[in-house]
């Protein structure tokens, strides 16, 4: 079981042959993940990483059956790859690609309103299901099996998270790094409700950060529906307020997006915050008991 | 990315949003000459910095005659702003922008930005024009009128039309607002734009509309295709240390204590500052070395922290995943050579061949640099030190 992906999972790679394609791939498939082949465009027919390289993820599909996408795909070029992903059915997209311009990922969201395509990014390290797949960069040993799912914003950050947690003596069903940036696919609470309904996780981290409200809103969806504990993290207690031009996007969040106004609706919710990024083990051992 | 008043009414104006007509000066002589082309009965004199607040802070004068512009030029520039938005230590003025008066019967504030939670560009409008629109946000928010926007289709007409009914403007003058309002959409789009801002929007005794302010922010990550606006960027708007670590793949924020911080990753490095308060200290900066921290980031960051003289000890902390530990330990070796640390250096790698990395930095015997166990002994060790 565990959430998004598992040893069944049918993983293409688009951007496959890129120099960032090539090198995760290759850990990805290190890892065991069950990689079944790869896009790169005008590359179709030939065999990269032992896998088959096809010009369209429609081919990749339908000679694969495959189900995920992992996109290393320049920002420039990313948002129609994962538009792609989406046209040829493919469930799960999984961006890791840095620099996408929020007005793309304004129309990508609005093109996959009509599909069954969900997105993970982007600009994130990806998904790992412990010991079953790794999509994404991290770093795949730190994650020890365990029942304990991740959900964070940032990258190393969640490395430390799950370093600790494993530490404490507990281990990773699923982690998430869903990025930080304006608009992204999955968020909080949409993984929330998925650890909820996993057998296979007891408890869920979150990592979260300052800007915006995705923290405040699954601090809302956790008081009302989560039965599993769940612990949390905020990055940026101590960040200097930026140098800023306008008010409009305070003004729009209707709230500053601010580590304390986060980790006060956290608390209210019951969730346990760890006062420091060293504590999150510990603040997970002391609500599992 | 942000950009000055008179450049963003220059896009204002190839968009077809009215604004008055100026020019940019930089001396007191250019600020007279600029006057006399635009030969009015009032002339504005408005200091460019990248901040809001310059009314209240002198940044605006309004003066009469192009001798008075000259005066007036000449007091504003070198002149340090300090506004709600610069920051304590203030703005240089170093460029002006020079504007005909206009006879403005009302003033409003309009807006463009994203809607993160709904993903849209979000229009905002309201009559309280001029003043500080976060107070009116947060004392009064009825009246901030908001019109989400589908991207697929752009700014609707009826849309235009609540806005313009709540406002309480008259038939004439809504006709005005309909083209002000799709254009300002237009430039917010094909611009990349993540903030549009006018305040003052000023009502004109001929019912007609001008953009009396203007700023605009834009999405960095698109800026690969907009590069009328990366010929914009005004470096000397930028901490010049901040410029150096981005053009090296780094992000650095300049504070002012004494840790300095290097480590990889945005929010371990908040975190990371956010631990040595906890602790006691004060961090000294904000440096995410990015993805790949190789000896010469290393040795860059350390350039860049050490530039800052407060600075008594640095945390370097960082999680290798791909990146392995015993590269990064031997990146932070070259660096003792290539940069003078004069201080002590306190490290924490984590991570993927942190064992060997460890083995490395204590066969080293270089003398200024302190291993970690964790994130916590890293702290601890820096906070003591200073």
């Amino acid at each position: 079981m565990s959430i998004l992906v598992n040893k069944n999972s049918r993983i293409i790679v688009q951007g496959f042959t890129g120099k960032e394609g090539s090198f995760h791939a290759g850990q990805c498939l290190e890892y065991g993940t069950n990689i079944v082949g790869g896009v790169t465009p005008g590359k179709g027919g030939t065999t990269h990483l032992n896998k088959p390289v096809f010009n369209t993820v429609k081919e990749a599909r339908d000679e694969t059956g495959t189900n995920v996408s992992l996109i290393f795909v320049p920002p420039a070029f990313a948002a129609d790859s994962i538009m792609e992903a989406a046209d040829a059915g493919i469930e799960l997209v999984v961006c890791i690609t840095e620099g996408i311009p929020v007005k793309d990922m304004m129309y990508v969201k609005k093109y996959i309103n009509n599909s069954n395509t969900n997105i993970i990014g982007p600009n994130c390290p990806g998904v790992i299901t412990a010991d079953e797949a790794k999509v994404g960069i991290m770093p795949g040993f730190v994650f020890k099996k365990g029942r304990v799912g991740v959900i964070s914003k940032s990258g190393t950050l969640t490395y430390e998270a799950a370093n600790q947690v494993v530490k404490a003596g507990y281990g990773i069903s699923t982690a998430i790094g869903i990025g930080g940036d304006p608009i992204i696919g999955y968020s909080y609470i949409d993984l929330l409700e998925k650890f909820e309904n996993d057998p296979e996780t007891d408890a869920v981290v979150i990592i979260g950060e300052i800007g915006g409200d995705l923290e405040i809103r699954a601090a809302d969806y956790i008081k009302q529906h989560m039965s599993k504990p769940v612990v949390a993290f905020i990055a940026g207690q101590t960040a200097p307020k930026g140098k800023r031009m306008g008010h409009a996007g305070a003004i729009i969040a209707g709230s500053k997006g601010t580590a304390k106004e986060k980790i006060d609706a956290l608390s209210a919710a019951g969730v346990k915050v760890a006062s420091t990024a060293a504590e999150i083990g510990n603040t997970l051992s002391e609500t599992l008991g | 990315m942000n950009i000055h008043e008179h450049q963003a009414k220059q896009i204002f104006k190839n968009f077809g949003v009215p604004v008055l007509e100026g020019f940019p000066a930089e001396t007191p002589k250019a600020a007279r000459d600029a006057a006399e082309k635009l030969s009015s009965g009032k002339y504005v004199v408005k200091a460019q910095i990248h901040a809001g607040g310059r009314g209240k802070a002198g940044g605006v004068k309004i003066v009469d005659t192009p001798e008075e512009v000259e005066k007036a030029a000449s007091d504003m520039l070198g002149m340090t702003l300090v506004t709600h938005q610069t920051g304590p230590e203030g703005k240089e003025v170093k460029k002006l922008y020079i504007e005909a008066g206009a006879a403005i019967a009302d003033e409003f504030y309009l807006g463009i930005t994203l809607d993160r939670q709904q993903e849209m560009p979000v229009m905002m409008a309201s009559t309280e024009g001029g003043v500080e629109i976060e107070k009116v946000a947060a004392e009064t928010p009825e009246k901030i009128l908001k019109a989400t926007i589908n991207p697929l289709f752009g700014l609707q007409g009826f849309q235009i039309r609540q806005l313009a009914f709540e406002l309480g403007l008259s038939k004439s003058q809504m006709k005005h607002f309909s083209k002000f309002a799709s254009a300002l959409y237009k430039a917010y789009i094909e611009k990349d734009a993540s903030l549009i801002e006018i305040n003052p929007l000023a009502l004109l005794d001929d019912d007609r509309l001008i953009a009396l302010d203007a700023k605009m922010g834009f999405d960095d990550n698109a800026l690969f295709r907009q590069k009328e606006i990366l010929n914009m960027r005004d470096f000397n708007e930028e901490e010049p240390t901040e410029t150096d670590a981005g053009e090296h793949g780094m992000s650095y924020v300049k504070l002012d204590e004494n840790v300095g911080c290097m480590v990889n990753g945005a929010g371990l490095a908040m975190s990371t500052m956010d631990i040595i308060k906890h602790k006691g200290g004060e961090p000294a900066n904000f440096l995410d070395v990015g993805g790949g921290a190789s000896a010469e980031t290393v040795a860059k960051g350390m350039e860049i922290i050490l530039s800052d003289k407060n600075v008594k000890a640095i945390f370097i902390n960082i999680f290798g995943g791909i990146v392995r530990c015993d590269r990064i330990a031997n990146g932070i070796i070259e660096a003792t050579k290539k940069v003078d640390i004069n201080v002590p250096v306190v490290v924490r790698l984590d991570g993927t061949n942190a064992g060997e990395a460890a083995e490395i930095l204590k066969k080293s015997g270089i003398k200024q640099l302190i291993t970690a166990d964790d994130l916590n002994d890293g702290a601890e060790k820096a906070v003591e030190i200073v």
